[in-house]
């Protein structure tokens, strides 16, 4: 089932511009997975050589950061959404 | 340097409201969740902010508006005219002044019964915790990731709440860490970006109103937590969507296992830029450099070499030295196996970082005859084009 996946304008530069993007899968993980699919250089900014997330992204489904709501293997649902919150600096 | 702008009040209580005061805040009083108890509580509040630049700017305007008796401000900045599209305390005409000056006499202006207090001192390891302590709560609108860790650990090393923004491009952060029962910075964001993953504003621009977005609730945020009112950000990070128009909020979880507030085992501070992944400027060759007019010489003389620009396509637009081939930094390594070894290459961007880091990857690659050109775009309009244009 779709998943709407939101995006900073920092990384919509990987995305041809779009900020909300739909992605398909059963877990936080595929969903992921199938963006990543979709635009390949969007996966070197969230996640390591191992697959791991970097410490300086923050993924919510919905509200909830998924490092404390089980991670890549959190199950999603119609209608979640996943909010991707990279690390900025900028003051 | 402490500059105060208040008549001292008469009465011994530092907190009493003159009656000019009282005018002056009467929409305050008119709320009952502020009252003159409130106002005295806002008088009596001490608060730091972290850097005069574009969060630091509406955050100090608004709390000494809003009568935050005593206002640190921590800067060694000198006012750019770069600055002015977003840093509204500072003016065209304080151009070249110290921040700090230029924001002691606008917030005079504001209000003349707060009293600033002035540290014209980079924000270090070695300061942090004595400055920090002095103060009731932190605003951070400091502009790199080292400097905001080492916000992060002092406010929690010292008890101090740390109200937090931050903003890159369209979108901003804001949040309330290090208080008694909240996450901290760390919780949210473990580790820093290693440099050169993460753009700063100078590289990748911001929207000049979003810092004003993001500044006003931090000054919000910071009054609610001298009033002890309402429901500040703490446990919620709000994101700000410039571009979307919209505005949410995420919740922030305290980590158990953070070293900062989790397990304590940081106990001290420590040295950020190497944190961070930032190298010690280490002894090695300078990158060769060549400078504006001897490029303009070489150009006319048509000496055979490449000129690339590493600026992006939009920076581009507003000036370019005729003849450069654009190749973004970030796309530098693509385009790094179809570059000419036998041919002599000048790198030139903005102001001449980006394009030093671009020699260095080309040295990397093994070219050996790439020269950085000094100054960038920046001194080329200086010293061989005034009409291109500085931006």
């Amino acid at each position: 089932m779709p998943i709407q996946i939101s995006l900073p304008s920092a990384l919509a530069t990987q995305t041809n511009g779009q900020r909300k993007l739909q992605a398909d899968g059963a877990t936080v993980g595929e969903v992921l997975d199938h963006l990543v699919a979709q635009y390949p250089s969007v996966g070197p900014r969230l996640r390591d050589e191992q697959g791991a997330l970097y410490p300086f992204v923050t993924v919510y489904l919905n509200d909830e950061d998924i490092r404390f709501a089980g991670g890549f293997a959190a199950p999603v649902a119609d209608r979640d959404e996943l909010v991707i919150v990279p690390a900025v600096a900028g003051g | 340097m402490t500059a105060t702008l208040s008549e001292p009040v008469a009465a011994t209580d530092p907190a009493a409201l003159s009656h000019n005061e009282l005018v002056r805040y009467s929409r305050h009083l008119l709320l009952p969740e502020v009252g003159i108890e409130g106002q005295r509580k806002l008088k009596a509040a001490r608060v730091l902010l972290i850097g005069a630049g574009g969060l630091g700017s509406p955050a100090a305007l608004y709390l000494a508006a809003a009568g935050v008796g005593t206002l640190g401000i921590v800067d060694f900045d000198v006012v750019d005219v770069t600055n002015l599209q977003r840093q509204i305390l500072h003016g065209t005409s304080d151009v070249g002044r110290s921040k700090l000056a230029s924001a002691i006499d606008r917030l005079r202006e504001i209000n003349p019964h707060v009293t600033v207090e002035a540290h014209d001192e980079r924000f270090t390891s070695a300061n942090a915790l004595q400055l920090v302590a002095r103060y009731d709560l932190v605003v951070d609108g400091t502009d790199n990731f080292a400097t905001r860790y080492l916000v992060n650990d002092a406010c929690v090393l010292s008890g101090v709440p740390n109200v937090y923004g931050s903003i890159f491009r369209f979108d901003g952060q804001a949040s309330v860490f290090c208080t008694d029962e909240g996450p901290c910075y760390r919780c949210l964001y473990p580790d820093p970006p290693p440099p050169g993953l993460v753009p700063s504003c100078a590289e990748g621009g911001v929207l000049g109103v979003l810092p004003g977005l993001v500044g006003t609730l931090q000054a919000t945020e910071a009054i609610k937590l001298i009033l002890g009112i309402g429901e500040p950000l703490i446990g919620r990070l709000a994101l700000v969507d410039a571009l979307g128009a919209q505005w949410r909020t995420m919740k922030v979880r305290r980590n158990p296992k953070c070293p900062a507030c989790g397990t304590r085992e940081l106990k001290a501070l420590i040295d950020y830029d190497q944190f961070c992944g930032i190298a010690k400027p280490v002894v090695e060759t300078p990158v060769p450099e060549i400078t504006p007019r001897e490029l303009a010489e070489k150009i006319e003389r048509r000496d055979d070499f490449l000129l690339i620009d590493v600026r992006e396509p939009h920076e581009a637009e507003i000036a370019r030295i005729p003849g450069a081939e654009l190749i973004p930094l970030a796309t530098l390594g693509d385009a790094i196996p179809a570059l000419p070894r036998e041919r002599d290459i000048v790198v030139q961007c903005r102001s001449g970082a980006r394009s030093g880091k671009a020699v260095r990857q080309l040295q990397a690659a093994g070219f050996y005859r790439v020269w950085n050109l000094a100054g960038g775009i920046l001194r080329w309009s200086d010293d061989v084009d005034p009409s291109v244009a500085k931006y």
